[in-house]
């Protein structure tokens, strides 16, 4: 075979590499430039090593931010997926009850996310707002903006309110993807809905809901708006989730040099939670 | 034991699927439902399960009345056209789900589906996940599954058609031997007339939610009731021709070939079936006539040859034995059994019969 030798065919690629420089290699190097160096202005820089890297993973503040965070993604997660599944599994299959059900689920996705957080605030407002009036009103002692718990509370109900359908939307996807026979075959050999579940409908959903644990878990790992505009990290530093830590010591701070080392260390948190469960998830899958 | 269905009318909204439809089905029998997709063969099989209730009629089991009891609460099992089984439970455990569901004590378990995964060829990937497995061995599997417990109805909804040829072929031939003795009722829904020749047993020819005709597979595949019957069990196509008769002469209306027939019907016209294999392209049996064709289509298949050709206004199909290599527009000459010929008469019924 006479393979032709075109080396023009190389332009081809210019758009695609410029495109990925200056969205994703560029950033991030200004990041990993500023991580490795204290800078004074005008283009000043000076070698400072891992330093920065040192000071982040041994301060606490980091470790409490950190903490909050994967308390915040794991409760949310123990929350939303068996939820989601849950209301996948009532959702109708046919008729006109389909579509009103998909329209509804999709609506809170489709809010921007900072008009979820104003939304939120309002409504859980102790003295105005629906939500945060009728429990004090049931006698609840409830203020977001004061107290811890119910700032948690506030953030996490939120979020539910927000994500769940997303977690509904795939697994209904995964549900209606197994054909009508499984269930006939249980059937006739006498399996109870919960052995349907566990057996047949748990397993055929694997692939759906790994994507949407990893979805949710990235989401939610990197949380900012919502709990921005509802408490604002608030009260104190409470609700300050990585981002918004981050964000305070980048922006609010300035410390230009420790903020782009944690964001580096933000960043490979999530990578490595996101490559570890993927591989535990699909390791069976590989070896068929 | 017996499964008899007595009336089973089955609608969906305005449609029907099924027409009222009487069947009576013997123990130890092998029924074939053939007819095309569409025909209502699996409607008529999950009546038959109890998966489905039918809209009036009743089934009756073992004299008696089992209309609207649960599959749960019946001993069937069945096997379909996609290979079902439990994802992540292995071979084995898939093998043992009916008796394990219904607490068969282990030991037993053991013994059993080690004699199952034996007479399927099993054994060696019982440890195994299904995803892991053939076509052929998933459905291997999920026959085990159905054969395993004792049931009195084994329904085979298609179980071969996801099946590559050789595996299909291969499957066919044990099919029939791994009922033989068994204490039960087996019903084996197809789309292909080869099937049910080669299954035996009882076939009932299905069209459009109706049973046509039910017997034992050669009598209704020789001496079928009428027309419809005699089509579905046919592949390829049966050819049909007019055909004017008076005294022992025979005619076709389209054209002039003519022959001697010894059918003892009375003079008029008649429809006839002739089956693709009684055209050939040599002679075959003691009357046989010869007819000539323009070649339309010339197919090889290994040991046979399909010639579609024209007569005058009527399209023919033959089938003849070994390569027969014709080119397309060719004028040929074939020959027609006339010992075969199926007559039906202006109602469609057959008229020849015996």
């Amino acid at each position: 075979m006479n393979k032709t030798i075109n080396q023009k065919a190389w332009y081809f690629v210019i758009p695609v590499f410029v495109l990925v420089a200056f969205n994703a290699a560029i950033p991030l190097m200004t990041v990993v430039n500023y991580s490795f160096q204290e800078t004074f202005g005008n283009n000043v820089f000076a070698w400072e090593g891992t330093r920065w890297f040192k000071q982040i993973l041994l301060s606490e503040r980091f470790h409490a931010s950190l903490g909050r965070q994967f308390a915040f993604t794991f409760i949310i997660l123990l929350i939303q997926i068996p939820l989601g599944i849950g209301i996948a599994l009532t959702m109708p299959k046919k008729g006109w009850g389909v579509p009103v059900c998909l329209i509804l689920m999709s609506m809170p996705l489709l809010i921007p996310w900072n008009v979820v957080g104003a939304m939120w605030n309002i409504f859980a407002l102790p003295d105005i707002g629906f939500l945060g009036y009728s429990l004090n009103a049931m006698g609840f002692d409830y203020n977001f903006t004061q107290q811890p718990g119910d700032a948690w509370f506030t953030t996490i109900l939120m979020d539910v309110w927000h994500w769940t359908s997303l977690v509904v939307l795939l697994s209904y996807a995964g549900l209606n993807s197994i054909q009508p026979a499984y269930y006939q075959a249980a059937e006739i050999d006498g399996a109870s809905r919960w052995a349907t579940f566990r057996y047949i409908e748990l397993p055929k959903m694997k692939k759906v809901l790994t994507l949407a644990i990893l979805l949710r878990f990235m989401d939610s790992f990197m949380i900012y708006t919502e709990p921005f505009v509802l408490t604002g990290g608030g009260p104190g530093n409470t609700t300050a989730f990585l981002s918004i830590d981050l964000v305070k010591m980048a922006l609010g701070q300035f410390d230009l040099g420790p903020a782009a080392a944690m964001s580096l260390i933000y960043f490979f948190i999530v990578l490595l939670v996101c490559w570890v469960f993927y591989n535990l998830m699909m390791k069976n899958e590989a070896q068929s | 034991m017996s499964l008899e269905l007595k009336n089973v009318e089955k609608k969906v909204g305005i449609d029907t699927h099924i027409h009222p439809t009487s069947l009576r089905l013997e123990k130890n029998t092998i029924n074939v439902l053939l007819g095309s997709t569409l025909a209502g063969k699996t409607t008529l099989m999950q009546i038959m399960a109890g998966l489905d209730k039918p809209t009036s009629g009743e089934i009756w089991f073992d004299e008696k009345n089992v209309t609207g009891i649960k599959v749960q609460k019946r001993n069937c099992s069945m096997v379909y056209q996609q290979f079902i089984n439990y994802p992540n439970y292995t071979v084995y455990e898939n093998i043992a789900s009916p008796l394990a569901i219904t607490g068969v004590k282990d030991d037993e378990i053991k013994q059993r589906v080690g004699k199952v995964a034996e007479l399927l060829k099993l054994s060696a990937m019982l440890n195994k996940k299904p995803d892991e497995l053939s076509g052929g061995q998933q459905q291997r599997t999920a026959l085990a599954r159905a054969l395993v417990k004792d049931s009195d109805l084994i329904l085979l909804d298609e179980p071969l058609a996801n099946l590559d040829f050789k595996l299909r072929e291969e499957l066919r031939e044990e099919l029939p031997k791994l009922f033989e003795d068994r204490d039960c009722i087996v019903v084996y829904a197809t789309t292909e007339p080869s099937d049910a020749l080669m299954i035996g047993g009882n076939t009932a020819t299905l069209l459009e939610g109706k049973v046509i005709q039910y017997g034992k597979t050669l009598e209704v595949y020789s001496k079928p009731e009428n027309l419809v019957s005699a089509k579905v069990f046919s592949d390829p196509p049966m050819n049909i021709a007019e055909i004017i008769k008076s005294g022992d002469n025979c005619k076709f209306t389209d054209n002039n070939v003519q022959w001697k027939s010894s059918a003892k019907i009375k003079d008029g016209t008649y429809k006839i079936g002739i089956r693709p294999h009684n055209i050939t392209t040599y002679k075959e049996g003691n009357n046989s006539v010869e007819i000539n064709g323009k070649v339309q289509i010339s197919e090889l298949s290994g040991s046979e040859s399909l010639i579609h050709f024209t007569n005058g206004n009527l399209n023919w199909v033959s089938l003849s034995n070994g390569t027969q290599q014709k080119n397309v527009g060719e004028d040929t000459k074939l020959y027609m059994n006339t010992d075969e010929f199926l007559y039906f008469d202006q109602n469609n019924r057959l008229v020849n019969n015996g």
